[in-house]
């Protein structure tokens, strides 16, 4: 789920269209456009594109 | 949806499935098993079982954590909706769950137990609903616990006096360290959790992999990243050097997620815990620390004493262990079906056996 809008420890996020408030208290610098986690209302870490980015690239490449 | 989409591709699948029967070839017959719901659903969802050579098994473990639950928890659960003044709020899968004569379900007419998305809801409820004591069924592992703690700050920060959490929660690597030396099972190879490892990191594996000389792959929840971590564990298997590796790292950091974790250790304290069909697993629950005392049900009113029924027929504990398989209990998909479940892997979606009754998968 990608992050819209941030307003102290919630933050609005969307994913499909689906929009929803969740708690980002376990987040290292929340910024707006991150992809997150989430689970049980609460964003339990970010998701790291440029890791993302390499694991496809070694996923295409793999032998 | 982007970063879920590519992690699909069948053209890759395809090429991955190659390499893992090539590695595969000649090898002894080898088990691996993952302990995570969501790894349960997606390998039944896209069909990654019969997928795989003849030679590599995979087994679901007790990753469900509506199917670990103990009985008699349910059975308390229910009898607590009973007590007039109290609402009991709880995640959505957990009703179905029969107890020894109710289940949370049919305790819903009376309007007393509520679904909760997050256990934030339920404080919230009782924010605005002072007279009602509101206690919140805390079920799930680490992943969840954080979670649950911070709804209890939250209600702390608030001085509510009328919210509670029942902590069923558990802890993953001591169970996996029972299921790592139990030579009936004889896995060779953990996959390991995807969000639990998201809160608790790489280092809790290192000491399994170590002394059970156990491959350990944390793996992400898509058919590519299940499938390539089959192929790392059976590379490792084939080297005899066991390791841990992590193929999830776009969201899994080797520290864990330092937030989470403190805020775990803050409002919780481990204590033994009991898994259905399992037994006790020695510090691998969470209780509510002395610090929170006040939002423990437990020390807050004398628990309602119950007689729970063991369970007949129902072999979930093996399943749980991944020392059968659903098509292997005779109450699966004739007596216990998802609308009709007799034990808790058939319950939640998560569950091994309702996973295996949605998907029928070849019975490997």
């Amino acid at each position: 789920m990608k992050i819209l809008k941030i307003e102290g420890d919630r933050a609005n996020v969307s994913s499909g269209g689906v929009q929803r408030a969740i708690g980002i208290n376990f987040l290292k610098n929340p910024k707006i456009g991150d992809y997150v986690i989430v689970h049980a209302g609460f964003a339990i870490e970010k998701l790291d594109t440029v890791k993302a980015e390499e694991t496809l690239k070694l996923l295409e490449e793999i032998q | 949806m982007k970063y879920i989409d590519e992690f699909r591709d069948t053209g890759i699948a395809a090429k991955i499935l190659k390499l893992i029967e090539k590695e595969a070839k000649g090898l002894e017959p080898v088990s691996f098993m993952e302990t995570c719901g969501t790894h349960t659903m997606a390998v039944e969802r896209f069909g990654i079982r019969k997928t795989l050579p003849e030679n590599v098994r995979l087994i679901s473990g007790p990753g469900c954590p509506v199917c670990v639950t103990p009985k008699d928890y349910i059975d308390k659960a229910i009898a607590l909706a009973e007590i007039d003044d109290i609402i009991i709020f709880s995640f959505g899968d957990m009703l179905k769950v029969p107890g020894t004569n109710s289940s949370l379900l049919k305790e819903r007419p009376n309007g007393r137990v509520k679904i909760a998305y997050s256990a934030l809801d339920a404080v919230e409820f009782a924010g605005k609903n002072k007279g009602k004591r509101v206690v919140f069924l805390g079920i799930g592992f680490e992943t969840t616990a954080p979670t649950v703690a911070a709804a209890i700050r939250y209600a702390k920060k608030e001085r509510l006096k009328n919210f509670f959490v029942y902590s069923g929660h558990k802890v993953m690597p001591p169970a996996m360290r029972l299921l790592a030396k139990d030579k009936l099972i004889n896995i060779k190879g953990f996959l390991c959790p995807a969000h639990v490892s998201a809160v608790i990191g790489t280092k809790p594996y290192s000491e399994i992999s170590e002394r059970y000389n156990m491959p350990c792959v944390i793996a992400g929840f898509e058919p590519l990243d299940i499938l390539q971590s089959i192929l790392m564990l059976l590379r490792q298997a084939r080297s005899k050097k066991a390791k841990v590796e992590n193929q999830y790292n776009r969201v899994v950091k080797a520290s864990g997620n330092i937030r989470a974790l403190k805020i775990i250790e803050d409002v919780f304290s481990i204590k033994d815990s009991k898994w259905r069909g399992i037994g006790v697993i020695r510090k691998s629950g969470l209780a509510l620390s002395g610090r929170y005392s006040n939002f423990d049900i437990e020390k807050n009113i004398d628990m309602p004493q119950v007689k729970t029924s063991i369970d007949k027929g129902c072999i979930c504990g093996s399943v749980l262990k991944g020392v059968k398989t659903p098509k292997e209990c005779r109450l699966f998909s004739k007596k216990c079906t998802p609308l009709n479940p007799q034990g808790a892997c058939m319950v939640s979606s998560e569950g091994a056996c309702a996973a295996y009754y949605k998907y029928r998968s070849g019975g490997k």
